[in-house]
């Protein structure tokens, strides 16, 4: 195929980007002429590109892959899938935070290109097909969020979350390129495909190896897995909570959907090599995440944990090496990311006199105060512990599931046993809403804020036990076919 | 009766009306706003006639169900994800025990009269614990029950820790995460089971296990994987010190839905998962449950004699009565299991009883302290009468429901092992000795002190709490051959699993 030929028949698989790549210039545009005025306007525009983005990734996506600029990228189903995800994640925490920095009076135009452009990124992430891609993507996303984070330049938290965010991030980035470099000097190749290929044969040896556990480094650090995960409460509590939601969602399903292809594409035949790698890395992130959030008093800090442990719950699902493992990855992210972004949201509606309440004592006798919010708070927190009959626990099974499949029997109690841990902080939460003597009164909380809180909850339960059959199908289909 | 109702998927009603009713009052509540005595009285009310409701659709499934026949029947099934189905279906084992739910939850409701505070919300987790605790009864799918068995932890959390008593928020901490535990661990085995065997469905899994057998070295850890979640939930000794702190902190109802129902899943799991699957396991560790047995029923008498609160001691009276329910599990022969079962069900009728008993006089009084009562028999004739029938059935007195139980336990221990036998039947004496003792010093005497003068006798709404616990207890205790036929199928299965990869 001629390069101009190619271009045109890669672009017509790379609408959603397009469409995200289109708005965030001409956003710039609307920005520049119409300041901050064009708050409101571009973010109702966001929401609806970036959601629209996601139908288009749903319906235009082909079942088969299609490989995409000279092999740069590819068109396929878990790529589609991963898409959806960040979209909805993307879309929803973009109508939150508009609501909210119309409330605080905070409306820059940059908030929703910003986003716009960090979702641009994750896009990219998810249908990489060679290094190269990969590294634009990985640091299109890390440079919008470097900026998002210190999005209250006045705040200390907040720019001290920027600069700590960008300075370990880099560091990560370091990682990645250093390890790529290894990866194609061991193999001769940028190309997924190539990669793959030479692997099978036993290329590479021990410098290979080593520059893939460099690369695992990195997506471990984009993902919070620990022992990367050193930035991410600081993060959390320092950035503004909008952001945080962001954060907390769309990039973790594009760093879960990434290292699955990662792992699943070039990696596939040195599943012992790196089976260990990861399944100590899901280890790690379960039980640290659930120990050192039971210290926590900051409800953004607590989360930040809770985020911390359900990755590594994701991540024991990658580390199985088993055809269902992509795919109960994917599942368990698609069932906690709507819960975690429905906390976030009940989160932001804790005000009072317009300030901010973010610790465990400020949810103090929600239940006496407002049956409704504490109501939507159980199911939600019941959900991300993965306490039946929620979808968090349907995800565990399905994680527990391949990780016992692939043999990792021992992966699988230390994650019963972290689960139990984490319990214990969810249920301090819960504890303080239901048992707790009230106090002083929080804000009503807006219609926005309801409405995305209500519609994660009833993902948690009721729509879930009509829709999971489809989903699941969905994301087992997706990663036979690309993998 | 039975042309009409063919066709209906009757387990699921019965298992769905409580959380339809739950539904109700949530949304009588977000369309009527405002919270005052008139909406909460109605909303016990709406409570009431739902449990009732229920109630009356249990009758109908158990008009339908053939007692006769030893399969599942009322059976559904639904594929779902991942291989899972939305399976329902009961033999005569968990048709009585969600008998005993039914009966028990209108009940229940009527004890919790009193609650004043939160009410909507009281009485919603209440229907959603029902829910939950009839379908672990009606789950055929291994999954399914797991879902039922671990979302009953979440109103039973909140139950204690918003109405409780003072010490309520370790209680619902300690119960929640000791069971979760517990049940943790279960789930990994279960995982395992439906990787080897290929199914979910518990009748199928049986089948395999029947056929096929699960590898004896697995079974040992299966077993004690889902021991580990049953033995916290019956509770047995070493594993039951967060009982006495739920019982005593969760308010009336709860204590009795606790210990009448709650406390059942345990041996209700060792009689339809232990047993039947892993039957070269249970033979391995017979002794050490028989063990673990006597020890639960000896020591835990001994310590309810020392008891000051009251629900304290019928909380260790009830790790007792526990005890014997697993010592005839684990005989293996028909008067063990079915003695078993027996013992179940009328320790769920008696212990509940005794909670409502104890609730009585703590809603008048607001202490639970043996000492501050005394003489109540000069005050309250009708309650001492009442509370007196439930000590007897509690002691196992003929007559009483609770003495087919011990008598049948004891005889299918007798068969295996003579000292195990011996040394329960000393736990015997040792529970007339302790429920004597409590009932001497609350009901008998002269009054003591001066707080219980104005003490009232039972009312109208005790009364009809009471009359259909004191029918049932007789009923069982002076023709337990009813149940025992009915239960005779569910037992004889379990037997003949158990026999079979027997020595």
């Amino acid at each position: 195929m001629n390069p101009a030929a190619d271009l045109a028949h890669s672009l017509s698989f790379a609408q959603p980007e397009l469409l995200l790549a289109g708005f965030a210039l001409a956003g710039a545009i609307v920005g520049a002429w119409g300041k901050d005025r064009a708050f409101g306007f571009l973010c109702l525009a966001g929401v609806a590109v970036i959601a629209g983005a996601g139908i288009l990734a749903a319906t235009s996506g082909p079942v088969a892959p299609v490989s995409i600029f000279q092999g740069a990228m590819v068109a396929d189903g878990v790529g589609a899938f991963a898409k959806v995800l960040i979209a909805l994640a993307g879309a929803a925490t973009l109508a939150l935070g508009a609501d909210h920095f119309t409330a605080t009076r905070e409306q820059r135009f940059e908030f929703p290109l910003l986003v716009t452009l960090a979702v641009l990124g994750m896009f990219v992430m998810v249908s990489a097909q060679d290094l190269i891609s990969l590294y634009v993507g990985v640091e299109l996303q890390s440079l919008a969020a470097y900026v998002l984070a210190a999005w209250r330049r006045d705040d200390a938290r907040s720019s001290e979350a920027g600069l700590k965010y960008f300075v370990l991030s880099a560091i990560s980035s370091g990682l990645l390129l250093f390890g790529s470099s290894y990866v194609y000097g061991f193999t001769g190749s940028i190309h997924f495909d190539a990669i793959g290929a030479a692997v099978h044969e036993g290329a590479g040896g021990v410098g290979l190896i080593f520059g893939l556990v460099l690369m695992l480094c990195a997506l471990g650090f984009k993902m919070s897995a620990a022992p990367f995960h050193m930035w991410t409460p600081d993060v959390y509590e320092g950035a503004p909570t909008p952001v945080t939601a962001f954060f907390a969602a769309a990039p973790k399903a594009a760093a879960v959907a990434l290292m699955a292809r990662v792992l699943y594409e070039p990696f596939a035949h040195a599943s012992e090599q790196w089976q260990q790698v990861v399944a100590a890395l899901a280890a790690i992130s379960m039980v640290w995440g659930s120990l050192a959030a039971l210290v926590q008093t900051n409800l953004k800090r607590l989360m930040a944990y809770s985020s911390i442990g359900n990755m590594g719950f994701a991540l024991m699902g990658l580390a199985s090496g088993t055809e269902q493992g992509p795919s109960s990855a994917l599942l368990y992210l698609t069932l906690y990311l709507p819960a975690t972004i429905g906390v976030f949201a009940l989160i932001l509606a804790m005000r009072r006199e317009g300030a901010a309440a973010e610790t465990i004592d400020d949810l103090a006798g929600l239940a006496q105060k407002r049956p409704w919010m504490a109501a939507l708070f159980t199911m939600l927190l019941f959900s991300v512990a993965g306490i039946p009959p929620f979808a968090g626990f349907i995800g565990k099974l399905a994680v527990f599931t391949s990780a016992i499949d692939g043999g990792l029997m021992w992966l699988a109690i230390v994650g019963g046993v972290a689960a139990v841990v984490a319990a214990a902080y969810y249920l301090r939460l819960l504890a303080s809403i239901w048992f707790a003597a009230p106090a002083a009164p929080l804000q009503a909380p807006s219609g926005v804020v309801m409405l995305t809180a209500t519609a994660a909850a009833a993902l948690t339960f009721p729509v879930l036990v009509l829709l999971l059959g489809a989903i699941e199908g969905w994301a087992e289909t997706a990663v036979r076919m690309s993998f | 009766m039975s042309e009409l109702l063919a066709g209906w998927p009757l387990l699921s009603i019965v298992t769905f009306l409580p959380a339809a009713g739950a539904a109700l009052i949530l949304l009588s509540r977000a369309s009527l706003g405002g919270v005052n005595q008139g909406y909460d009285n109605g909303v016990k009310l709406l409570a009431l006639l739902v449990t009732i409701v229920t109630f009356v659709a249990s009758l109908f499934a158990f008009s339908v169900f053939d007692p006769g026949n030893p399969d599942y029947q009322l059976t559904e099934n639904h594929p779902w994800a991942f291989g899972l189905s939305y399976a329902m279906g009961v033999d005569t084992l968990a048709m009585s025990l969600i008998m005993l739910t039914t009966f028990l939850m209108p009940l229940c409701i009527l004890a919790s009269w009193v609650i004043e505070k939160q009410v909507s919300s009281y009485m919603v987790l209440f229907l959603l614990l029902e829910t939950l605790m009839i379908g672990v009864f009606c789950a055929q799918d291994i999954v399914l029950f797991y879902i039922f068995f671990e979302g009953g932890l979440i109103p039973m959390f909140i139950l204690i820790g918003v109405w409780g008593g003072e010490r309520r928020v370790y209680a619902a901490f300690k119960f929640f995460l000791y069971t979760l535990l517990g049940s943790l661990l279960m789930l990994v085995a279960i995982v395992v089971m439906i990787s080897i065997a290929g199914t979910s469905n518990i009748p199928a899994l049986t089948a395999y296990a029947a056929q096929t057998g699960f590898d004896p070295n697995l079974q040992i850890w299966l077993w004690l994987a889902f021991f580990a979640s049953f033995a916290v939930k019956m509770p047995m000794w070493p594993v039951h010190t967060w009982l006495p702190d739920a019982h005593v902190e969760a308010p009336t109802a709860a204590s009795v839905v606790l210990a009448a129902i709650l406390l059942k899943m345990g041996g209700y799991g060792f009689l339809r998962f232990s047993l039947p699957m892993f039957p070269e396991a249970s033979h391995y560790f017979k002794y050490f449950v028989f063990a673990l047995s006597v020890i639960a029923i000896v020591w835990a008498s001994l310590v309810a004699f020392r008891q000051l609160d009251m629900k304290k001691l019928i909380a260790y009276s009830s790790v007792a009565h526990m005890g014997f329910v697993t010592m005839g599990i684990f005989s293996g022969n028909e008067q063990g299991v079915q003695g078993a079962i027996f013992q179940m069900l009328s320790h769920g009728v008696i212990s509940g009883a005794l909670f409502l008993c104890v609730g009585v006089v703590y809603d008048r009084m607001h202490t639970r302290e043996i000492a501050f009562y005394g003489g109540l028999v000069n005050r309250m004739p009708v309650y001492a009468a009442v509370f007196m029938l439930f000590t007897m059935g509690n002691v196992g007195l003929p007559g009483t429901s609770g003495f087919p139980g011990e008598i049948l336990t004891m005889v299918g221990a007798f068969q295996v092992n003579a000292w195990v036998a011996a040394v329960a039947a000393l736990g015997v004496i040792f529970s007339a000795a302790y429920a004597l003792t409590l009932y001497r010093k609350v009901a008998f005497g002269v009054i003591e002190n001066p707080k219980l003068d104005a003490i009232t006798d039972l009312n109208a709404r005790e009364w009809v709490t009471f009359v259909p616990l004191i029918v049932a207890t007789l009923l069982m205790g002076l023709a337990p051959a009813y149940v025992l036929d009915f239960t005779q199928n569910s037992a004889r299965a379990v037997v003949a699993a158990f026999a079979g990869a027997g020595p």
